[in-house]
């Protein structure tokens, strides 16, 4: 028995921590790569341990709510601007973009290589009935393919059974699409980083409808009083400065740059 | 096949560069369930001894309770700690949510009553056994409950660990309540999630080795430790 306390000291003896701060980012974020990229060098320069809890939009915003997290790091424009609304967050700091493109099998059953715009390229997969993933998780990346959806003239609760939600986060997602060989919407940085490709390819990119802008919002303390607001703003200033700058611009995989930094 | 081949390989190669990260999480998923594991048995032993020893009018109905509670389904645990811990909710002041000590009290919940279960199982054996001799001595209800523990102690080794094996191998739960951050939260468990969420299956696949492992260990130690199924002892 005291073995077991010794060894219960032992496990628990861990060193004191450094300023700590918690954000919600999206799977999309994460599973880029651009995450581990980052808290290294934000560590460094200002001394602060972000926290990151890898969630879908949806539940990013609602974890913000609850101010169970300091800040969040999410991109799907209209939910940001009423979480900033609802005073859930004091403002919106864009940070950087990338796109979303669409990935499916290599031999493209719809066609959608030459598809003139998203839509067109959605209403071809709707008409070759080929299996298609939905993501299904309220994320942004879920958000922004009900839209197309809806620009293309169907309603996504209504489709066929080759419509399949998987309620999962992208990397999630993909492993599905991968093993259904079927079509699916992503974005950029996590298809490049995903390591589970087997037959999927990219067949569809470049529609500005596609652009995928990710945003900083600091949590209201005036909901939220035990936010760490100083740690938040300094994050802010290093996520809009310089060194940010240089190190999404810079971060390539395979020799494509996944973000592009456009702080102001 | 091939998959498997090369999470043998990368669980080797992890084991054997001794990956700081690796050592990092396997030392939280033991401080995590080693520590669930010590709480709830200081709670589920004696209240399983209890249970085999005394008669009240409700006994049947608790123990049932308590045995429709060893499936309890970890997410549901996960969900309703998540809510009480949440900033919203009843204890959202102690801001103990996303820490280890929130995984801690949902590992509690979840393996107390199969520790109490498996308990009062082999606690009701052993009574049956004892109950003339302890019932003749006019011992105290505390004195029966230390003398079953004590006489016990191999049964309830058992116990103990079908609760750590719970725990430890427990993905639901944790992952809610402990949000997989990274050098703060991740246990093997979700990282092994993680991974799989990447595409990286030789990688997932070789922590979940490393997961084996570990619990093997544990097991291993705790027997050589306490000296069971040696010659001559009982």
């Amino acid at each position: 028995m005291m073995r077991l306390f010794i060894l219960c000291a032992l496990l628990w003896s861990s060193v004191a921590r450094a300023e700590t701060m918690k954000m919600a980012v999206t799977t999309s974020f994460h599973n880029s790569g651009l995450a581990d990229i980052l808290l290294p060098e934000i560590q460094g320069d200002i001394g602060l341990e972000v926290q990151l809890l890898v969630v879908g939009t949806g539940q990013a915003l609602r974890l913000g709510e609850a101010g169970d997290v300091d800040a969040i790091l999410v991109h799907s424009k209209a939910a940001e601007d009423a979480f900033v609304a609802a005073g859930y967050g004091t403002h919106r700091r864009e940070i950087m973009y990338n796109d979303f493109v669409f990935v499916g099998p290599s031999d493209d059953p719809a066609a959608i290589v030459g598809a003139d715009t998203a839509a067109a390229a959605l209403a071809q997969i709707a008409d070759a009935q080929t299996d298609f993933v939905s993501r299904g998780d309220d994320s942004g990346t879920h958000k922004k393919e009900l839209s197309l959806w809806g620009a293309a003239g169907f309603d996504a609760a209504t489709l066929g059974a080759w419509y399949k939600e998987v309620g999962a986060g992208m990397g999630a997602s993909l492993n599905t699409a991968s093993s259904l060989n079927a079509y699916i919407i992503a974005d950029r940085a996590s298809w490049l980083n995903f390591g589970n490709k087997r037959d999927l390819a990219l067949l569809f990119a470049g529609d500005p409808v596609l652009f995928n802008q990710y945003a900083y919002l600091p949590v209201n303390p005036e909901k939220h009083p035990h936010v760490k607001t100083d740690a938040v703003a300094a994050l802010e200033t290093w996520l809009t400065g310089d060194v940010a700058n240089a190190l999404i611009d810079g971060y390539q995989i395979e020799g494509e740059t996944l973000f592009v930094f456009n702080a102001k | 096949m091939n998959e498997i081949w090369a999470g043998l390989q990368a669980a080797f190669w992890l084991v054997a560069r001794l990956d700081p990260d690796l050592v990092e999480i396997t030392l939280r998923s033991l401080q995590v369930s080693v520590t669930a594991l010590i709480i709830a048995s200081a709670i589920a032993l004696p209240f399983g001894t209890w249970l085999a020893i005394r008669r009240f009018r409700y006994r049947r109905a608790t123990i049932a309770v308590l045995n429709a509670l060893m499936g309890l389904p970890p997410v549901v645990v996960g969900l309703i700690v998540y809510l009480l811990l949440s900033r919203s909710g009843p204890f959202g002041v102690m801001g103990l949510l996303f820490t280890p000590t929130a995984m801690i009290m949902a590992q509690v919940i979840i393996i107390t009553p199969l520790i109490a279960s498996i308990t009062h199982q082999a606690m009701r054996e052993l009574w049956a056994e004892y109950h003339d001799l302890l019932i003749s001595l006019n011992t105290s209800n505390r004195q029966r409950i230390g003398t079953l523990i004590f006489d016990g102690r191999r049964a309830l080794l058992t116990a103990a660990l079908a609760g750590f094996g719970r725990a430890i191998g427990e993905v639901g739960a944790i992952m809610i309540v402990g949000g997989n951050i990274d050098h703060a939260t991740r246990v093997l468990t979700t990282a092994i999630a993680l991974e799989t969420g990447k595409g990286d299956f030789a990688l997932a696949l070789g922590l979940g080795f490393v997961l084996i492992a570990l619990a093997m260990i544990v097991n291993f130690a705790i027997h050589v430790l306490s000296r069971t199924e040696r010659e001559g002892r009982w």
